[in-house]
Parts: structure tokens; C-alpha cells; sequence
């Protein structure tokens, strides 16, 4: 509607972004926490949340924080991820989207493949996550699984939130690496030169929009 | 010097050796239990909470002897009844007396994210100190032993000590010293094997071929061992595990996983790292916004 004027797309509303902080601090927090008992190198990093038992009592509700705020996030997300035939050709050219030769690139919708299969996974994380996080809540649920089963959990739930924790350096790091990202999730807008050379055949999906008005 | 441990060969989420110049040069710990001379009588179990001052609630009656019928946080120890009828028809009841087996080689403590938590002794006890304990309950997934408890009151883990407090003074544990028919002695892990191989022996005369002695290989040993009339059949003792080990998913959890994982994250932040220093950020620039401007001044 009103997403563009002359200088500036509009590319997340304020709910969205409010929502997506939601989703990263308690992904950071809860990142911070699991590793803490993930790994004794870093479980001074319990410390941060005062000390041992309460690193243990906080996580899992700081996990589930993070689940339903990416359910709301994930909603609002999930049809601008369909993969399309453009999606594939753009991944087999990998090397000039890595080189920033972007010329070379099919033009991108509002996500680029990247992004999309980057979304999916985190779809993924985030239900594995959840299941095995529960498998081996022990306050509440340890008396209803087979041990074999809460295992199982452990090992699933360590290999999900490392799977997370690679997948999120990764997303920040395209953030950092693609400048004006950053100012699309705190301010909510980007440049049209950003959109028609980032996001091309999105930003003319917004031209269109406005011309229509 | 205060008063402190300077025997802890092993401790939970522990990257560096502990103190550990004292060590057990008269020779490791163990406790024998001979279920074939065990009555029943629960003697043990009523020593083991007078000596650590513990008193379960009282529970409801399941139909079969075991009192209480689990271990629990402030039960450490319990007979175990199985009936089991033998090929030649006849009744045998088979008690176990169960709790800890102070594993040479401790799931529990492979599990543990606590620095401290669980620490193993020179002479082979397994120890829980609560006050390091964070209650996310691992030494409970870790254990091949189903032993250890989580406490309602506190959420702390609780389980048999092996009476560490005692035998570091030079006293056998309290269960020990309670058994009315010797059926639980304790020493020298070598003089209660050379023991149970008396009681083999013994056993073997009477007619119990399969007689042998309950120290798994598969956990290191046990500092808690038994003699068996069935040492062929441990499952038939209230299903005491036939070859314990350490869960090869625990092992994978808690041994490669760990560093690789720390690895692989540290290195996809430094890939990203590297190729800001040597391709650099995507900008974008007045050529961009111009062409931008062209283009949606000819849409239509």
C-alpha cells in the first residue's frame, strides 16, 4: 500500500521486526545457556544467568519463548519461501553470489534462495528443537519417556541447536556482509537502490503496487 | 591444610586433572554382594538411613516384597524379590540387593554438565556433591544402571555414597556392617574377588554350575560387585543388565560431539570472517539508486 515513496521501501513493519528481536534475543539467550551445559570449556557462560541450577531452570523456558515467537514469525514468512525454478539457478551460481557479482544472478523475489532454504532449516531446528527439548525436560517430563528415548533426545537436541547455531552465524553474517540489511529489520526500510539490486523482481512487485494505486 | 579430597581421579565437566596425589596404594575399593546368602531381611536398607539419616515417605503396598518398590532421592538402596521358577520346577527367590554400582568407568559422570558435580575417588567410589549439582537429571540418562534419583525437595540428584564418608576413615559401609548373614562384605577390590571365587567355588559344589561373579567389563568393573547363583542369567535378579555399558549415544553425546561441534560453530564464524576481509561487504551505490529511479519512472 504504502510501501514505497521515494527514497524508501518499506520492508518490515514494526510488528515484524519487534517480533523478529523477540526471536533473536531469546535465541541468543538460550544459545548462551545451552552451550553453557553443552560443553564445560563454556560453562562459565552459566554464570550469565546465575549460576548453574538457574542456567537449567531458565533454558527451556527461554527455548520455548523462542518457539512461539518464530511459530508468529514463521507465519507471516512461510509463502514468500516457496522455492521457484529461478530459486535452483541462482543456488548453481553460488560463486558469484559468495564473489558479490550479483549482475550475473537471476533476479531474486523478496527472498533469495539462500534465505529460503536458510528459513526451512530453521523450520526444521526449531520443531526438532522442540520435540527433543521436551524428551529431556527432566523437572517435568522425565518421568514419562524410556530412558532409551531421552537419549536419544539429548544427543538430537545437542545436534539441532548446533545445527541452529551454525545456520544463525550464518544468517548474521549475511546481514553484516550485505550492508542495508541490517537497517531493513531495525528501521524497517530499505533504499530502492537496494531492493532492484538485491531483490529485483521484488522491487518491482512494489513499483507495481504503488503505480497501481 | 583443611579438610579436602586430594584423591579425585575423575570429576564431571573437568577439562584439567583435580587433586589427586593421594592414591589408593593398598588398593582400590569394592563391596561384594552375595545374593546367595541374602535373607531378605532388609537390614541394609534400614542401616543405609539411619547412617545418612534419610526417611522416604511412606509408600503403598504393590504386591510384591520390594519396600519401598524403587530407589527414590532418599532411598538408596533396596532389596529387590524375583521369583523364579528353575528348570527343574522349583521356586528359587532370587534377591538383589540394588543402588550404585560405583562404575570403573561412571556414565553418570561422562554425563554430567556440572564442573564438580560427580567426582570418582583413587579408591573407586563414585561420589554426587549435591552443592555442584544442577538438576538437569544427565547422570540419569547417562547411568546403565537406572540409579540415580532427582529429589523433589530440591532437584539435586541423590544416590548409595558406597558410605564415602565412612570408609575415608577406615569403616566399612554401614549396609556392610549391618548384614546379619555376611552376604555383604567390602575390602580390597582383589580380596573380594578372591573371596567371591571362594563362594564359587562353593556354589559350583552344590550343584549351581552357572555360579560366577557380577563385574562388568563393559563399564570398566564395579567397585559394587556380585556373586550370582545364575551369573549366566543376570536379567533373571529384577533385570540386572546382562552387559552394561556406557549408551553409545550418551558416548557420542558426551565424547566427539562436543569438541567437533565447538569446532565446526567456530570455524563457520570464521569463514564469515574471512570473507569480509578478502571479498567484502555487498554495497550498494548511486549507480544502484539511479537505476532504481529509471526503472520505476518507466513502469507504467
Amino acid at each position: 500500500m504504502n510501501a514505497r515513496n521515494a527514497d524508501r521501501i518499506v520492508r518490515y513493519t514494526a510488528g515484524t521486526r519487534i517480533n523478529h528481536w523477540i526471536v533473536a534475543i531469546s535465541f541468543v539467550l538460550a544459545a548462551l545457556s545451552g552451550l553453557a551445559l553443552f560443553h564445560p570449556a563454556l560453562f562459565w557462560l552459566a554464570h550469565l544467568f546465575g549460576g548453574g541450577p538457574w542456567t537449567r531452570i531458565l533454558h527451556p523456558f527461554i527455548g520455548l519463548a523462542m518457539v512461539a515467537a518464530f511459530y508468529l514469525l514463521c507465519v507471516q514468512f512461510w509463502r514468500d519461501n516457496y522455492m521457484q525454478q529461478h530459486d535452483w539457478i541462482w543456488l548453481r551460481k553460488i560463486n558469484d553470489v559468495i564473489g558479490n557479482r550479483e549482475e550475473n544472478l537471476p533476479d531474486v523475489g523478496r527472498y533469495n534462495a539462500g534465505q529460503k532454504l536458510l528459513f526451512f532449516l530453521l523450520v526444521v531446528c526449531l520443531i526438532g528443537l522442540l520435540l527433543s527439548g521436551i524428551l529431556i525436560w527432566r523437572v517435568y517430563f522425565g518421568e514419562f519417556f524410556a530412558v532409551g528415548v531421552i537419549r536419544a533426545g539429548s544427543l538430537l537436541h545437542a545436534l539441532f541447536a548446533f545445527v541452529l547455531i551454525c545456520a544463525i552465524t550464518i544468517h548474521i553474517y549475511a546481514a553484516i556482509w550485505v550492508k542495508g540489511s541490517i537497517r531493513a529489520m531495525t528501521r524497517g526500510w530499505v533504499t530502492p537502490g537496494w531492493a532492484w539490486k538485491h531483490h529485483r523482481a521484488w522491487f518491482r512487485e512494489v513499483s507495481r503496487g504503488v503505480h497501481s494505486k | 591444610m583443611p579438610l579436602q579430597s586430594l584423591d579425585i581421579v575423575r570429576r564431571s565437566a573437568t577439562t584439567l586433572p583435580e587433586p589427586q596425589v593421594r592414591g589408593a596404594h593398598t588398593g582400590q575399593v569394592a563391596k561384594l554382594i552375595d545374593t546367595t546368602k541374602c535373607i531378605g531381611c532388609k537390614a541394609c536398607q534400614v542401616a543405609c538411613m539411619e547412617w545418612n539419616d534419610l526417611r522416604d515417605d511412606i509408600g503403598t503396598c504393590t504386591g510384591h516384597y520390594d519396600n519401598p518398590h524403587d530407589l527414590s532421592a532418599t532411598s538408596w538402596t533396596l532389596m529387590r524379590f524375583a521369583e523364579y521358577e528353575n528348570p527343574k520346577g522349583d521356586l528359587e527367590w532370587l534377591i538383589r540387593k540394588d543402588g550404585c554400582m560405583h562404575c570403573e568407568d561412571p556414565g553418570c559422570l561422562k554425563a554430567c554438565p556440572s564442573p564438580g558435580a560427580i567426582v570418582q575417588y583413587a579408591n573407586g567410589i563414585v561420589d554426587f556433591q549435591e552443592e555442584n549439582c544442577i538438576g538437569c537429571g544427565y547422570c540419569v540418562t547417562g547411568c546403565p544402571f537406572d540409579v540415580p534419583r532427582i529429589s523433589k525437595k530440591d532437584k539435586k540428584a541423590y544416590k548409595c555414597t558406597l558410605c564415602s564418608d565412612r570408609v575415608g576413615v577406615g569403616l566399612e559401609p554401614a549396609c556392610v556392617k549391618a548384614c546379619p548373614t555376611g552376604a555383604i562384605v567390602f575390602g580390597t577390590k582383589d580380596d573380594m574377588k578372591h573371596h567371591a571365587d571362594e563362594r564359587i567355588e562353593d556354589l559350583k559344589s552344590r550343584g549351581f554350575d552357572q555360579a560366577g561373579l557380577y563385574d562388568p567389563a563393559g563399564v570398566g568393573g564395579t567397585h559394587v560387585m556380585y556373586v550370582l547363583h545364575h551369573a549366566d542369567q543376570p536379567g533373571l535378579y529384577s533385570g540386572l543388565p546382562d552387559n552394561p555399558k556406557i549408551s553409545p549415544t550418551v558416548g557420542l553425546w558426551k565424547g566427539a560431539a562436543k569438541p567437533l561441534a565447538l569446532f565446526a560453530m567456530a570455524a563457520t564464524a570464521a569463514v564469515g570472517f574471512l570473507h569480509y576481509i578478502g571479498i567484502g561487504p555487498n554495497e550498494t551505490d548511486e549507480g544502484d539508486e539511479e537505476a532504481a529511479r529509471r526503472e520505476s519512472e518507466k513502469t507504467p
